[in-house]
């Protein structure tokens, strides 16, 4: 674990591996629940935590230096279950990249347990992991400049799926009609850190 | 709706309905946002009378024009410029009475970028994640004013520490950034880092609230490949694959995968966001706390 100074109250904490991210990730939730740690933002991401806000960063920085962080806990909570029509515009050439017929990409993705590895892009914007090595596919050469709200997409070792429309670089393979971000619901997003994800398959309507 | 309301007549290049932002919920891909001149929001807040965080307008080089259905004491700040209620000149930085129906005009700044304008009571649109604030990048907030929109206001509250006057500091004819160096200053070459610190950047026009954009030498990457996304702080300085420095302001992503050389300390952003585009840029290193 390496632990970086960021500006003037922030520390950026490194692991080896996302799966190590989101541990650690677990733990310095727990440690400001329990209030030995204050700070205003918990931002986790591919390979790193950032703290923000740090009311004592000096010590906040001897205690992570010295941490120990145990794996992630068991997977406890409700899984979020998004229904999908899978009928993306990229859906053969993601068959064609994995090497399987169409209906198998639906099959693989929707019997596949992911996990909202940290949130960015948007509002409610959740990049997931779960899919294995094999089945990561390259972002499109030229991006969208518009991809239409609810695509659930492909990138990289990461499925999201897209809470308003925008513009974006993934490769898409299906729609849910599921609300990713509503700022009038609490929660606002469906999908934050941590948050175990399947998608349903609904058919190509 | 009540007469406690704020007619939109001129709405300005961009104008945005701010407060101080939204902080914690990073995690989320929710930015921060907020009044990027944050004391003059706040200093204008004071001399109407309203709590410091109230939400304000922050306009963009041109000003606005306002008609409010009531009578309201409202003060002009940040970026200076030409006062005037119904055609008569009013005073620039202290508080204005404006009749029921008057028309409030605020002009063209005369230096500096973003002008605020408090209104007693403050603009009181529904707020979102315990934020009024317009956010560019994501959407949330209400949107940028457009000419004939109506804005609520609230109710004016036992005047808070009410100032007459108060000194604001002018705009910058040079800005001077401090900035700490790292998490990611490794990933430029040694003689970007000391390109950054020593030669002069200027503004760059394509500067918005996510950023302020720079022109100048570009920095060279010591490593290739890409970072892995990580979160972002107020005031990191990205370098994108052009080599150009942006400083990241209150409107910012939460995330992102290009290598951060330094970041700036929080109480020169201000003058940042009063920085027009050709001002010179230094950025000046400086050690962690």
């Amino acid at each position: 674990m390496n632990v970086l100074r960021v500006g003037e109250d922030a520390l950026l904490v490194e692991v080896a591996s996302g799966e190590e991210a989101q541990a650690l990730h677990a733990e310095l939730l727990r440690r400001r629940a329990e209030g030995s740690l204050r700070a205003r933002e918990i931002v986790p991401a591919a390979r790193t935590v950032l703290l923000d806000g740090l009311a004592d960063r000096a010590r906040a920085l001897s205690e992570l230096s010295a941490a120990e962080v145990p794996p992630a806990p068991p997977r406890a909570g409700d899984v979020v279950e998004l229904p999908v029509r899978y009928d993306g515009p990229d859906l053969g050439e993601v068959a064609a990249h994995w090497g399987v017929p169409e209906p198998e990409v639906a099959r693989i993705h929707a019997g596949t347990e992911f996990r909202v590895a940290f949130c960015g892009f948007a509002p409610g914007f959740g990049y997931l992991t779960g899919l294995p090595a094999r089945y990561h596919v390259p972002r499109r050469d030229t991006p969208r400049t518009a991809v239409p709200a609810g695509s659930v997409a492909l990138a990289g070792p990461y499925t999201g799926v897209y809470p308003r429309s925008s513009p974006g670089g993934w490769r898409l393979i299906g729609t849910t009609d599921a609300v990713l971000w509503d700022h009038t619901r609490v929660p606002a997003a469906l999908l934050s850190p941590g948050t175990r994800v399947r998608f349903v398959d609904r058919g190509r309507s | 709706m009540t007469d406690r309301a704020l007619a939109v007549v001129r709405a300005g290049a961009l104008t945005t309905v701010q407060d101080t932002g939204r902080p914690g919920h990073a995690h989320l891909g929710v930015p921060r946002s907020g009044a990027l001149d944050a004391p003059a929001a706040a200093l204008v807040n004071r001399l109407v009378g309203n709590p410091p965080g109230a939400a304000v307008l922050e306009t963009t080089l041109d000003g606005c024009a306002l008609r409010p259905r009531s009578a309201v004491t409202v003060a002009v700040g940040g970026a200076p410029c030409p006062v005037a209620v119904d055609g008569r000149p009013a005073p620039w930085g202290a508080p204005v009475h404006v009749p029921a129906g008057a028309l409030l005009e605020v002009g063209t700044a005369v230096s500096g970028v973003r002008g605020y304008v408090a209104v007693s009571g403050g603009i009181a649109v529904e707020p979102v994640l315990g934020s009024r604030s317009t956010d560019l990048l994501s959407g949330l907030g209400p949107p940028p004013l457009r000419n004939g929109a109506v804005l609520p206001l609230g109710r004016p509250g036992v005047p808070h520490a009410r100032v007459d006057v108060a000194p604001q500091p002018a705009p910058p004819a040079e800005l001077v950034l401090r900035v700490t160096l790292g998490p990611r200053d490794d990933w430029c070459a040694p003689e970007a880092v000391r390109t950054f610190t020593s030669r002069a950047y200027r503004v760059s026009p394509a500067s918005n609230r996510i950023g302020l954009r720079t022109d100048g030498p570009a920095l060279t990457r010591a490593r290739t490949g890409e970072l892995p996304s990580e979160g972002m702080v107020l005031g990191a300085v990205q370098v994108p694959p052009d080599g150009r420095p942006v400083v990241f302001l209150a409107d910012h992503p939460t995330t992102g995968g290009y290598p951060v050389i330094g970041v700036v300390r929080a109480a020169d952003l201000p003058a940042a966001a009063q920085a027009r585009p050709g001002t010179p840029v230094r950025f000046v290193a400086v050690r962690h706390r």
